[in-house]
């Protein structure tokens, strides 16, 4: 059952083949069996799940989109009555007393949840090793880190341990751990899908978006999500695509564009020939191929670790050992409670960009820093919009590298940040990104990026699932979990 | 670009967190390291070029004012820390 597509599931359940708490159980067990080695749960919840299985099975006629398929998802989504952690000692005792819009949109679909994915302490980083509760393997090499933020919801997909799975993206958190993990990945637009109960870290960033095994899975998921919710007041109200329909239309004629800076030094050369080889796949398929520019690209992450940092200092200025979260013992004053809740329950990492916000917005540096960072982006945005003047898609790698070592980079943030390069410029625009499998470098899988224009995500998918009707990229399992 | 450990210790005070003494080294290394490499932002003009804060440039959306939400106070305060008779608790502010 687990190697079937989400998309073959549904029609398996719908045609009686097998139940959903057949299928459930059967990923409970895989997950029992396979959580000491790759540590991609932080609150695994088979009762809960069985539960909701149960209900699906139920169901008479006319059921939901996602009726009974068993989902995992990132433990940033808060969930009622469930722990809500972020990965972070300063929510280990934080019951979410209220529904992420994404995690009602799911139940309302019918979607059974397993639990919530290890992940970067509230989403902060690479490699999902900065985890309060550990670091998250790779299912391909166990000595490798899966990517990060969203590094469990990855993993649980590629090690079949759940039909697919829920993240967020704010800088390729979505998008990197899709490559390194082997399976698709989509970033939606920025305000297609509400962040409403999602556990803000850069606000102007943020984005929730799904993970499975092919694109068509991935549409499936992004049309229970998608849509504008008055609880977010930068949900964008404006009509949802059939992403599951849409998704068969050709793809003959469409122009995809080749960023020359996205293919320089610092690009693994096996990388690259395996995007050489997915380009010509797409020229077969009736895509035209032509190279493009994004001059200010290599400003992303600079720009990136100003504006990120600055909103994450503001926005996680709510942990304050009052209301919720951890709270030091015995403080002597308010400003001793503040300070030593805060240092003695967020990671280094957190506390860094904390640091680096708080300093970015001070007094006196708010122009040198944060402004001009705003203006840089424009810049970027302007670049990928001049580009979707000459083509629909703009592709390149989805990482220079394939999976790092675990402890690789744990000691050296910036080099951490800069296996973002590919990615993080579609946040800065807001842009809609989806990275796809194209092959396996030593043994690792090898992801390629594709980014369109503001609510283009049917053009992605459609491209992503015409290139898997003719490849099995996808279809790949690491060997330990066949 | 090198912080002094006067400038850590006044960020953590702003940031409202305890840096200790054994750390101040590593967090001058590494903010400095941070703020040295965002420097390359310098490379490219920006004259007249306007700040975006939102990917679309959209407008705040507004709501009308009105009461949307019920009260569920006991619900959120049986998440805190420390509560008494509905109120949250902190250290004594006024002596």
């Amino acid at each position: 059952m687990h190697n079937l597509t989400l998309a073959q599931q549904l029609q398996a359940l719908a045609a009686g083949e097998f139940s959903s708490v057949e299928l459930t159980q059967h990923y409970i067990n895989r997950i029992e069996s396979h959580q000491d080695s790759l540590n991609v749960f932080v609150t695994f919840t088979p009762e809960r799940a069985l539960e909701q299985a149960q209900e699906a099975d139920q169901r008479g006629t006319d059921k939901p989109l996602l009726n009974g398929v068993p989902l995992a998802l990132k433990d940033i989504f808060c969930t009622q009555g469930v722990k809500t952690s972020c990965a972070s000692k300063m929510l280990d005792n934080f019951i979410a007393p209220y529904d992420a819009t994404v995690v009602a949109k799911l139940q309302q679909a019918g979607a059974v949840s397993l639990g919530k994915t290890n992940m970067d302490e509230f989403a902060m980083g690479s490699s999902s090793e900065s985890s309060y509760y550990g670091d998250v393997k790779n299912p391909w090499d166990l000595s490798r880190v899966p990517g990060g933020s969203s590094g469990g919801s990855a993993a649980a997909v590629a090690a079949r341990l759940a039909s697919a799975s829920m993240g967020t993206d704010t800088g390729g958190s979505i998008r990197q751990p899709a490559a390194f993990c082997g399976i698709t990945g989509l970033k939606p637009t920025y305000g297609r899908v509400s962040r409403y109960g999602m556990i803000a870290y850069a606000s102007s960033l943020d984005q929730a978006g799904p993970f499975g095994l092919s694109a068509l899975d991935c549409a499936y998921l992004l049309q229970a999500i998608a849509g504008y919710d008055a609880k977010d007041s930068t949900s964008v109200d404006q009509p949802v695509e059939e992403y599951t329909t849409n998704i068969n239309k050709d793809i003959r004629g469409l122009r995809i564009g080749l960023p020359e800076e996205f293919f320089q030094e610092g690009l693994d050369a096996d990388i690259r020939a395996k995007i050489d080889l997915a380009c010509d796949q797409l020229r077969e398929l009736g895509c035209v191929i032509k190279p493009i520019s994004l001059p200010n690209a290599k400003l992303a992450i600079a720009a990136y670790y100003v504006i990120a940092p600055a909103e994450c200092s503001s926005n996680l200025s709510r942990f304050d050992g009052v209301r919720f979260g951890y709270r030091c013992e015995d403080p002597v004053d308010l400003a001793d409670l503040y300070s030593r809740s805060r240092s003695e329950a967020f990671g280094a990492e957190v506390k860094r960009r904390i640091m680096v916000g708080t300093y970015a917005l001070s007094a006196g540096y708010y122009d040198a820093y944060y402004l001009r960072a705003q203006k840089i982006r424009r810049l970027i945005s302007e670049d990928y919009q001049k580009a979707f003047a000459e083509v629909d898609v703009v592709l390149s790698p989805t990482t220079p590298t394939t999976a790092f070592k675990t402890n690789e980079k744990a000691d050296d943030p910036i080099t951490m940040y800069l296996s973002d390069i590919y990615t993080i410029g579609v946040n800065l625009a807001g842009l809609p990104g989806i990275s796809i499998p194209v092959g396996f470098s030593q043994k690792l899988p090898v992801g390629m990026q594709m980014v369109s224009t503001y609510f283009a995500e049917d053009t992605l998918l459609r491209i992503a699932h015409q290139f898997q009707q003719h490849t099995d990229w996808h279809l790949q399992t690491p060997a330990k979990f066949e | 670009m090198a912080l002094t450990t006067a400038e850590i210790l006044n960020i953590a005070k702003l940031a409202r967190l305890h840096v200790e003494e054994s750390e101040l080294a590593d967090y001058q290394q590494d903010l400095s390291a941070i703020l040295g490499f965002v420097e390359q932002m310098e490379q490219v003009n920006v004259d007249g070029v306007e700040p975006m804060a939102h990917p679309q440039d959209m407008a705040q959306s507004l709501r009308e004012d009105v009461v949307t939400e019920s009260d569920q106070r006991d619900r959120f305060q049986s998440i805190a820390p420390a509560t008494a008779n509905g109120l949250y608790l902190v250290p004594k502010v006024i002596e």
